[in-house]
């Protein structure tokens, strides 16, 4: 967020393609809908619900906090772990899975929020990342809950598998400190 | 003559506005990680023929092989990837990687069959090495998200070319050019096991 400029066409499209152009939140974000699609259209329902709403007010207490919060392997750690319940594709409770999507809308709205709070931006443009989590959030837990023959649901778990996969990466790369 | 849907002209107008969004969010450095990721396991063939191998084994093992042979080895080869960015060694590493093409290549030589747990480990097994010659290969600087992301990317994408491959195993002629191509992996593991013995 530390990196959002203007794209001349106002606070809310900023924050709107600044979360299309960040791979850090979109990994996370596709994980989440992923397992949410996979659960069925109850949990999509609660996560479409959840995630933007644990975004914003997150976001909005961010943009009030005084420094700026960056910890990467919390982002990481949530692609590890979602990224292998998707793989795996457990049963999970509705709420069990919608739970898990606020708690990741609350970590990277309060991100989003102080980044936002840190370079002079307000709620207009946390609220173009909030619609964008919600169109992107929609579309894929929709996309996926339609998904029945058996192949294009393995297709869904091994895009898990890669999600866990690129955090394991990432988290060597912390470690060597050098990405 | 045939009409356009009137989606077409706002996804033509929407197109008109995207230089000057894209313009703005230029980020220098963020393609050339992705794009180093992305040809990172490409740039040995003993990793490519390796990876093709596991694709072709899975689409000879049968279902649920076909799919979760190539979830193991990106998952199991970005583990490796990670000790190596960690600095944790891994003794015998490019002989590791040499006897993976062998190995590979001559089970899917002899169409040998087997438990799916035990075609897991070994292709988990060999995963590591190969995750760990990328992992202390890799330039400092790069975008590590995009970096990690075009990596695996390629990876699966060379597991997926190795089970559409392996898809003329449903024929007869297909199970044999499947048996032939298993040949080459092993005499390319062998010439590799050669290059790194010497």
């Amino acid at each position: 967020m530390a990196h959002l400029v203007t794209s001349g066409l106002g606070p809310f499209y900023d924050g709107a393609l600044h979360l299309a152009i960040s791979p850090d939140d979109l990994l996370g974000l596709l994980a989440i809908t992923l397992l949410a699609g996979l659960c069925g259209a109850r949990t999509g329902r609660l996560t479409i619900i959840f995630l933007p709403l644990a975004w914003f007010v997150a976001g909005l207490a961010g943009l009030n906090l005084p420094v700026t919060i960056d910890l990467p392997w919390l982002s990481i750690l949530s692609f590890l772990v979602l990224g292998v319940l998707v793989a795996i594709n457990p049963k999970l409770h509705p709420k069990a899975v919608a739970s898990l999507a606020g708690l990741f809308g609350l970590i990277h709205g309060l991100f989003n929020g102080s980044a936002l709070a840190a370079i002079g931006a307000g709620p207009l443009a946390l609220t173009g990342i909030v619609v964008t989590v919600l169109v992107i959030a929609l579309i894929i837990s929709a996309f996926v809950v339609s998904l029945h023959t058996a192949w294009t649901r393995i297709a869904v778990r091994v895009a898990g598998s890669w999600v866990a996969a690129v955090g394991m990466l990432m988290f060597g790369w912390l470690v060597r400190g050098t990405g | 003559m045939k009409r356009f849907n009137p989606m077409s002209y706002f996804l033509f107008a929407l197109m008109l506005l995207w230089p000057l969004a894209a313009w703005a969010h230029v980020e220098s450095g963020q393609a050339g990680g992705f794009l180093s990721g992305l040809s990172h396991p490409i740039s040995g063939l003993d990793h490519v023929l390796a990876m093709i191998a596991v694709g072709l084994w899975g689409a000879q093992l049968g279902f649920p092989a076909v799919w979760l042979l190539p979830v193991a080895f990106p998952m199991m080869m970005a583990f490796g990837g990670m000790l190596g960015l960690m600095g944790i060694p891994v003794p015998g590493i490019e002989v590791g990687i040499a006897v993976s093409g062998i190995v590979l290549g001559a089970l899917i030589l002899i169409e040998k069959k087997m438990p799916l747990f035990a075609a897991l480990l070994i292709v988990a097994f060999f995963a590591i090495f190969h995750g760990h010659a990328h992992g202390t290969e890799l330039e400092a600087g790069q975008n590590a998200m995009l970096y990690s992301l075009g990596f695996v990317l390629c990876t699966g994408t060379l597991h997926g070319l190795g089970i559409v491959m392996g898809l003329v195993h449903r024929w007869q002629f297909g199970r044999l050019a499947l048996r032939g191509a298993g040949s080459i992996v092993m005499a390319g593991g062998l010439f590799f096991l050669w290059g790194a013995l010497t």
